[in-house]
């Protein structure tokens, strides 16, 4: 017994389907009261009034899209070396929820800096980083909706994705370089005492886990759509090859 | 390999659009600009170093699919995969074509465009130095994008889809040093960042480039 009986679709389908209601109501919850503390039972902050309360929505998205890049990651070196279906399925359907996170990021944060920054936008490294990794995940859906044989598109996506990784990398340091920013440092850390009041910070660790676990029920229902698709297209074919 | 690189270099010549066209779309671009944002000396020569850089950019952009698509669809890239030397040499050597018939005149051109620009008198000298450091980057970075998508009937666009966002990191570093050398700092750190990057493409990215290959090859 190994994880790796799991790359089998069908025993992935099979223990899936068994662990998504739990993951589903587990997510709901998490988010549900992590929302409603955050955004009615949390006072208001000194220099920011009101609107510090988007940080539920808006920290643990951008913490999800950079994280689901590398899920993404993980996921298409398990493909390139070990050749698992499910693998790369799971890389598929992890890039829409990712780019969907990605865009939820910027906005919250536009809406955010606004009233705080006085600009929607300004050439921060932060809001260019996220800038330039919504540019990636469009490259990435991109090329996966290109290509009409499935596992050549497999390969070259998750072949973009490690040479991506790198240069995605390159450019968060790149753009370091380039402009000072207007965010704060590092407010979140576990480990330090600098991060921001228990007041916030609890209900914003309930929304946190509450994203991640959406993120997980989203991506196993996405996968396994996907899965789904490439059995009926396999039947298809099977179907056609029967007629000729 | 070498005979590959006098095949790819004589069919560029001849075949007519190598050296011209990027060239050509680099001068219009530089033409333009000053159109757009007005004739001020002090503006334009504050912004020249950036807008050659992304116009050189541009122009290396526009010459990328010619790299692999038309010995994809004569058949010489199956003939290619099957001679002795291995796929990486292969693309390693089309991406230094692609850089002698449109990196290096685009580097030679930028100091000349300088002066449509009204670009200060070290700059002409920055330009030129950040450019042949930074050109071989976007030519082998290109090489890859191309050979992702050189199977594809209309990669045209998509090609620069993908291939822009790697270029962001080179465009940073390659413009931020020639700005600062422009101004007179020490520009010397952004300037050993971008030849990182571009010694790290040409080590690297032959071997992913290779793989997108014979994955269209099959």
């Amino acid at each position: 017994m190994s994880l790796w009986e799991f790359a089998n679709p069908v025993k992935f389908m099979a223990l899936s389907g068994k662990v998504l209601p739990w993951v589903i109501g587990l997510c709901a919850v998490t988010l549900i009261p992590g929302m409603i503390w955050g955004f009615f039972f949390t006072p208001e902050a000194a220099n920011f009034g009101n609107s510090v309360k988007i940080i539920y929505i808006h920290v643990p998205s951008a913490m999800m899209a950079i994280n689901i890049w590398v899920m993404m990651l993980v996921t298409s070196l398990i493909w390139i070396v070990r050749r698992h279906h499910v693998s790369v399925r799971a890389s598929k359907a992890a890039a829409l929820i990712g780019v969907t996170m990605t865009v939820i990021a910027l906005i919250t944060g536009a809406i955010w800096g606004q009233p705080m920054w006085g600009t929607y936008w300004a050439w921060d490294p932060r809001l260019t980083s996220f800038l330039i990794l919504f540019l990636f995940y469009l490259g990435y859906m991109a090329l996966w909706a290109a290509i009409d044989n499935p596992d050549t598109a497999a390969d070259l996506t998750s072949v973009l994705c490690i040479v991506g990784s790198v240069f995605a990398v390159l450019s968060r340091y790149a753009v370091n370089f380039w402009n000072q920013g207007l965010h704060q440092g590092a407010s979140l850390s576990l480990d330090k005492e600098e991060h921001v009041s228990n007041v916030y910070y609890q209900p914003l660790l309930l929304c946190i886990a509450g994203f991640i676990l959406l993120f997980v029920a989203l991506v196993l229902i996405r996968t396994r759509t996907e899965l789904r698709l490439v059995r009926l297209h396999r039947l298809d074919v099977r179907e056609r090859m029967k007629d000729a | 390999m070498i005979a590959l690189l006098v095949r790819d270099l004589r069919l560029a010549m001849r075949a007519g659009g190598g050296f011209g066209l990027g060239l050509a779309f680099f001068l219009i671009v530089s033409t333009l600009v000053p159109f757009g944002v007005g004739p001020e000396a002090a503006i334009l020569s504050r912004i020249a170093p950036g807008i050659l850089w992304v116009g050189a950019l541009l122009a290396c952009l526009l010459s990328l699919d010619r790299i692999f698509q038309l010995d994809f669809e004569d058949g010489s890239l199956d003939l290619l995969a099957t001679a002795p030397i291995p796929m990486e040499g292969i693309v390693a050597v089309k991406a230094l074509a692609h850089w002698l018939v449109t990196g290096l005149p685009l580097t030679l051109a930028a100091p000349v465009l300088g002066t449509l620009m009204n670009l200060e008198s070290p700059g002409h000298y920055w330009i030129f130095i950040t450019l042949l450091i930074g050109t071989p980057a976007l030519s082998m970075i290109g090489a890859f994008g191309a050979a992702l998508t050189v199977g594809l009937k209309r990669g045209g666009l998509l090609l620069s889809l993908l291939v822009l966002p790697l270029y962001i990191p080179t465009l940073i570093f390659g413009a931020e040093a020639a700005t600062r050398g422009t101004a007179g700092l020490s520009a010397s750190t952004p300037l050993l960042m971008m030849a990182g990057i571009t010694a790290g493409s040409i080590a690297l990215l032959p071997f992913a480039a290779a793989a997108a290959l014979r994955v269209n090859l099959r």
